[in-house]
């Protein structure tokens, strides 16, 4: 058997907290060869990413400690070398791109010299480095080259962004590349470009990919093989077809069975008065139209989805809805008042009646208070719902109704796991018996297993308790699980508005088409398909 | 810029001018200046006769008008006790000040951020608790208590430097070890934290996973990134010093503007105050603006 470009052996490593030793990653094995791609698919605290920052000996010792195991490259294992020969190999040898491209660049240098450095660290004289540096921009298809290398990481978008990311760790032409997560902050059209040009990249320079996601599109779309990890173990292992067709391990069926965008749409609902009609709201930020006439109806019991990329609108028109933000014109008929010209004492009437879920349930929630607290805070501003004698048994009502334990009121947010705290976030809301919940991105931080549940959740008091959503997401397979309506939205536009059956089955608008078209499936038989359709187009026009 | 620039120095200026009012008049409740200009054994007529000639007869409005309109010709008035123009003998003590501040803050921030930055590399190392331990004392010591100290062991016992006044380069060295160590104290405390912030960031990362070398890691990817604080405390810090370092001037009889803002209050040399107040106002303008232009320097998303 051909020696592996990268071989894992028995990699175990462990943390060591204040709360006591956590092992992170336990007797994990497995190799990349060349011009091969590999997927690491697993959840948050899967170890993942651990493993594969080991690789590049970036894992911080202390507190971080390498307990077992073996890293072959090229046949040396790495954790036997010196801190200064693993340099040699970091950037030149084994590169590495990170989810967030504008954390992971540094913005009080050019981007022109900080690829450039990726090439003087290993020797390269500076103006070699920099002609080399604008050849590569060019190559990953940043717009106006030279310019470009003058300016600072926060003047570029985020696809460009990790276009240079992926520029800079090309630059010394690496045998291997590790990305982690590198879509996953991305809008789908922008992931969908991006995750072609390293398949061409790979193509061009024969390198080995080893891509570490917990998107199962994301697998479907460009490894090979795929090694699927869960508190820390490797638990299946395979070609990537395989595993999805006929996965084996409990875990990986749980996370197939959990994708979103296989079960059956919602039929559409009768039609009924609307709670809430908003017409023509039009926001301005300078010269900038944020939101250019903007027009729907929602009805009780009713979801509807707001989807579209980035700089859409779709956030701004969730703050006006909520009056966090004004708007510069329209109404929006709240049963029949105009909530925009609504006084402050009507506005806190209203409060009751509108309810947010954020998206970061670990920013939105106050750290220093418990439960019970976050949830029977909204008594204490609207004293005439509850008498303060009940608050515990409802909070323990509202708990269980979110799936919790109503032991749970006592602890802190901390304590607490992301979905979990997200269903806190949900009873919070829930509190004051809303009839509308506007939630903006409030399963996208989420575990895929953790999101369909939080899903369901959601539906469930939609169900039964008749309570309007405005869902704002730009994740479409969720949408089309959860919503009734979908409104897209293209630059503070609405592009197209219909029932989700007809805009997940007949789109009509090439927007709509393109980004449903950009969409990962989590099949691999699918995204293949898709991939040869797109590849035709490309031909064709 | 310039309309930035315009804008700062109209609220500096409002600023000043409620200062000169709130100044001149608290000033002048303080007693009569012939008081204690004259020999105790003046005549009154000598005494009636110093307040003519200084206009110290005149209501205090109509005072406070001819101050105002001298100024406006850039005339601070004459200090009493010198007989010379007020703006004169001020500058020639902010001159002293303004290079015992400039000295010590080039020691200062130059020692602070390479101590700062080695603590926060291996922070919870050795090096690291010496240098929290050493700039926490340093930060914490009273001045005054250090200067004296300082000249009865390095001054009286050993006799290697000078107990006070100027003359060599030997008077300064005193001074500014005194004023080096609070802000040297400070200083290191927040390049710690700010380099430990930055070199945990996921800027860093990448530069580890480009190979790039532990120092360069240190003073050219985290540095620049954990200056931004640190700056604004290095601007705090020299606004104390170019205020005059009262206590240690004073110790030291270092002629600075301090020293003679507390000797010009004491003998009632109401010019010499407000044109010291002026002065030093101005050289603290003119720091914030350089503090404002360092920081768009280093940091290009506060350019535009």
């Amino acid at each position: 058997m051909a020696e592996h470009l990268l071989e894992v052996k028995n990699l175990s490593v462990e943390f060591h907290t204040a709360a006591g030793t956590v092992q992170a990653v336990k007797d994990v094995s497995f190799h990349l060869g060349r011009g091969e791609t590999l997927a690491i698919l697993g959840e948050s605290g899967s170890g993942k990413s651990v493993s594969s920052s080991a690789i590049l000996d970036l894992i911080d010792m202390p507190p971080g400690r390498i307990t077992s195991g073996q890293i072959l490259f090229d046949g040396k294992d790495l954790l036997t070398l010196s801190a200064a020969e693993r340099r040699e190999i970091n950037g030149r040898r084994i590169a590495m791109i990170f989810q967030d491209p504008l954390s992971h660049l540094n913005p009080v240098y050019t981007v022109g010299w900080q690829i450039a450095e990726a090439m003087t660290t290993h020797g390269l004289p500076r103006a070699e480095a920099e002609a080399a540096a604008l050849k590569l921009v060019a190559r990953v298809g940043i717009p106006n080259p030279e310019a470009s290398l003058g300016k600072y990481p926060h003047e570029f978008s985020g696809g460009q962004r990790q276009r240079l990311m992926i520029a800079m760790a090309l630059a010394m032409k690496p045998d291997v590349l590790i990305a982690d997560e590198p879509t996953t902050a991305l809008d789908v059209t922008v992931q969908a470009e991006v995750l072609s040009l390293l398949a061409e990249l790979q193509q061009e320079t024969g390198m080995g990919v080893l891509i570490i996601t917990h998107d199962l599109g994301v697998v479907a779309e460009i490894a090979e093989r795929v090694v699927v990890m869960n508190a820390g173990e490797v638990v299946e292992t395979g070609l990537t077809r395989d595993v999805y067709k006929s996965p084996k391990h409990p875990y990986t069926r749980k996370l197939i069975g959990a994708a979103p965008g296989k079960g059956a749409m919602h039929a559409p609902l009768p039609k009924a008065e609307p709670v809430l009609s908003v017409r023509n709201v039009v926001k301005n930020y300078g010269p900038f139209r944020a939101l250019d006439g903007v027009s729907f109806d929602l009805m009780a019991g009713e979801t509807m989805a707001i989807v579209g990329e980035s700089g859409s609108g779709k956030s701004t028109l969730a703050t006006i809805l909520l009056r966090l933000n004004e708007p510069d014109a329209g109404e929006a008929l709240w049963k029949g008042r105009d909530l925009f010209q609504m006084s402050p004492a009507e506005l806190y009437k209203l409060r009751r009646d509108l309810q947010m879920v954020f998206q970061d349930p670990t920013q939105s929630l106050n750290p220093r208070m418990s439960v019970y607290e976050l949830i029977s805070e909204a008594w204490v501003i609207h004293p005439d719902i509850l008498p303060k004698a009940k608050w515990r048994a409802r909070v323990a009502e509202l708990l269980v109704q979110v799936g919790l334990k109503p032991e749970f009121a006592s602890r802190y947010p901390h304590q607490f796991s992301g979905g979990q705290r997200q269903r806190i976030a949900i009873a919070r809301a829930l509190a004051l018996e809303p009839k509308l919940i506007i939630c903006d991105e409030a399963v996208s931080a989420l575990d895929v297993s953790v999101q369909a549940q939080v899903i369901d959740l959601l539906d469930g008091l939609r169900r039964e308790m008749g309570i309007a959503f405005i869902f704002i997401a730009h994740d479409l397979p969720v949408v089309r699980d959860f919503a009734d309506h979908v409104m897209v939205m293209q630059k503070g536009r609405v592009v197209e508005m219909g029932t989700v059956r007809e805009i997940f089955d007949h789109p009509q608008m090439p927007y709509t088409q393109a980004l449903l078209a950009a969409g990962l499936d989590p099949d691999p038989d699918v995204q293949a398909a898709r991939r040869a359709e797109r590849l035709a187009l490309a031909k064709a026009s | 810029m310039t309309s930035f620039i315009q804008k700062r120095a109209l609220t500096s200026l409002i600023s000043l001018v409620g200062l000169v009012v709130l100044v001149f008049f608290l000033s002048r409740l303080t007693g009569d200046p012939a008081a204690l200009f004259l020999p105790i054994d003046a005549t009154d007529a000598m005494r009636e006769q110093f307040r003519e000639i200084h206009g110290l007869n005149d209501p205090l409005l109509v005072q406070f008008w001819h101050y105002i309109v001298d100024l406006a010709h850039l005339n601070f008035g004459e200090s009493i006790r010198k007989a010379r123009p007020a703006i004169d003998v001020v500058l020639e003590g902010f001159l002293w000040t303004f290079q015992l501040a400039v000295i010590t803050m080039v020691l200062v921030t130059g020692a602070a951020v390479v101590v700062g930055s080695l603590a926060a590399f291996k922070a919870g190392g050795f090096f690291d608790r010496f240098a929290s331990f050493v700039s926490l004392i340093g930060a914490s010591a009273p001045d005054f208590w250090i200067a004296i100290v300082g000249i009865v062991v390095f001054a009286v016992s050993l006799g290697w430097v000078p107990t006070s006044g100027t003359g060599t380069p030997l008077h300064w060295i005193l001074p500014i070890a005194v004023l080096f160590i609070r802000p040297f104290g400070l200083i290191v405390q927040v390049v710690r934290g700010s380099m430990i912030t930055a070199l945990s960031s996921a800027y860093v990362k990448t530069a580890r996973a480009k190979g790039v070398r532990t120092r360069p890691i240190i003073f050219v990817h985290a540095l620049r990134n954990a200056l931004l604080p640190v700056i604004t405390v290095i601007g705090d810090q020299a606004a104390a010093l170019l205020n005059g370092a009262v206590v240690v001037e004073t110790i030291f009889g270092f002629p600075g503007v301090g020293k003679l803002m507390i000797d010009s209050i004491l003998q009632r040399d109401f010019n010499v105050v407000l044109a010291a107040i002026m002065v030093t106002a101005l050289a603290i303008f003119i720091m914030n603006l350089l503090i404002d232009l360092a920081y768009s320097l280093l940091d290009p998303r506060i350019r535009n």
